[in-house]
């Protein structure tokens, strides 16, 4: 079971392809693309939902299938749910993609859950780098990320919180 | 075989279905932007639970039955969910009051599914368990913050509790269904459930200086599929479309 392809062209092809709701990150680096059976021209590729009621994952599924179909691949996308979706699966390349778009990347799930109960004040802000930064909320703009406020340069920021 | 199972997951799903629509009707209502914005993303959460137990429940059903069809074609009497859950958004306080003695349950039973021999099953709580820690959090923050915030909140807080508390009890009690699929080893024990279940609730409650009712009289019906007038407006608005549109989709 592998992740990713022996043929580096279907990697490709994957790794150009991005969640609508954080255009930032590929699915590659998000790292919902579990397994990649390869036969031939034929592909059955295992994909997970990052939450259950993820609204984007018909759409990645039908992305998928028509980027393979223009490269002359044609993928069968299972959906699989265990094992469950982690942020740790996030890559250190797609840390650093979020990062730079603004959005705070996922601490490790024993620091997550000080700083989402108002422990301590360890999320970095992406704009300025403070860590003096509050939890606004903890669902934002998606189900995967908490509303943070930057404390010194005011801004708000979302943050990807651990799951 | 299958058609127990299949009926054990509607306890389930019809659980989490009703609760998300309630919370899908504050969509845009919320009392701020945050606190709206969270409880519909709970309501997706929710949702998207359901829709993974009503996609296994299609597979095991005898009459070809798709997820929409389990959703949205039932009569009243064939949900299976608690009377909590279809209790009405009267205000914020009920809002969180019923989230957060749901969502204590809800945890608690997902601890226990993870561990089901049905590897489905298992797998979809594993999934929601995730998210359900972040709804009790949520939930849990919102009671001490009204609760052991102004008169008015403890006030608005306690009335919420008040009235909700006596439909907890139906939450532990178990069906014949229940039962058998605890005694497989797939569904969870729930009256097992209950002595942790009240500790959490009270020590939550008690943090938040709210007083825990004193009652005896628990409501119950839901399970058996008796439920509150309350359900048959949530069923209008939520099968219109399937039955004004029979076979209609996105």
């Amino acid at each position: 079971m592998s992740a990713i392809a022996r043929n580096p062209t279907i990697n490709d092809i994957l790794k150009g392809i991005s969640d609508p709701e954080i255009p930032v990150l590929s699915i590659m680096d998000m790292g919902i693309v579990r397994e990649i059976i390869e036969n031939g021209k034929k592909l059955t590729i295992s994909i997970t939902p990052t939450y259950s009621g993820c609204p984007a994952m018909d759409t990645i599924r039908d992305d998928i299938k028509k980027a393979l179909a223009e490269a002359g691949f044609e993928a069968t996308v299972k959906l699989v749910l265990t094992p469950a979706w982690t942020t740790d699966w996030i890559t250190e390349n797609g840390r650093k993609e979020l990062a730079a778009y603004g959005i705070a990347p996922p601490l490790d799930p024993a620091a997550d859950k000080k700083a989402l109960l108002h422990e301590k004040r360890i999320v970095k802000c992406p704009h300025c780098g403070s860590v003096n930064t509050t939890l606004v909320s903890q669902f934002g703009s998606t189900a995967c990320k908490a509303l943070f406020k930057c404390e010194d340069c005011l801004e708000p920021f979302d943050y990807f919180k651990c799951l | 075989m299958t058609n127990k199972i299949y009926q054990y997951l509607l306890f389930i799903g019809d659980n989490t279905m009703i609760l998300g629509h309630r919370l899908s009707e504050l969509c845009g209502h919320g009392p701020s932007l945050e606190t709206d914005i969270a409880l519909t993303n709970i309501s997706l959460d929710l949702f998207g639970q359901t829709r993974n137990y009503f996609q296994l429940a299609a597979t095991l059903s005898k009459e070809d039955k798709t997820e929409d069809d389990i959703a949205f074609l039932r009569m009243e009497h064939e949900y299976r969910n608690v009377l909590l859950v279809e209790q009405p958004n009267k205000d914020f306080a009920y809002v969180i009051g019923r989230q957060f003695l749901y969502d204590c349950y809800h945890f608690l039973l997902l601890h226990e599914l993870v561990n089901s021999n049905d590897q489905h099953i298992a797998a979809i709580a594993q999934k929601s368990l995730k998210e359900v820690t972040y709804h009790l959090d949520f939930s849990s923050e919102w009671i001490k913050r009204l609760g052991a915030g102004t008169d008015e909140s403890h006030e608005k807080m306690q009335n919420a509790i008040n009235y909700l508390y006596p439909y907890t009890g139906e939450l532990p009690e178990e069906t014949p269904i229940e039962l058998e699929m605890k005694e497989l080893g797939i569904g969870a024990d729930l009256p097992a459930m209950k002595t942790d279940y009240y500790n959490r609730v009270h020590e939550v409650l008690k943090e938040a200086t709210l007083d825990i009712p004193e009652t005896n009289w628990f409501q119950s019906g839901g399970k058996k599929g008796v439920h509150s007038e309350h359900m048959g407006y949530i069923l209008t608005q939520l099968q219109y479309m399937q039955r004004a549109y029979p076979n209609m989709s996105w």
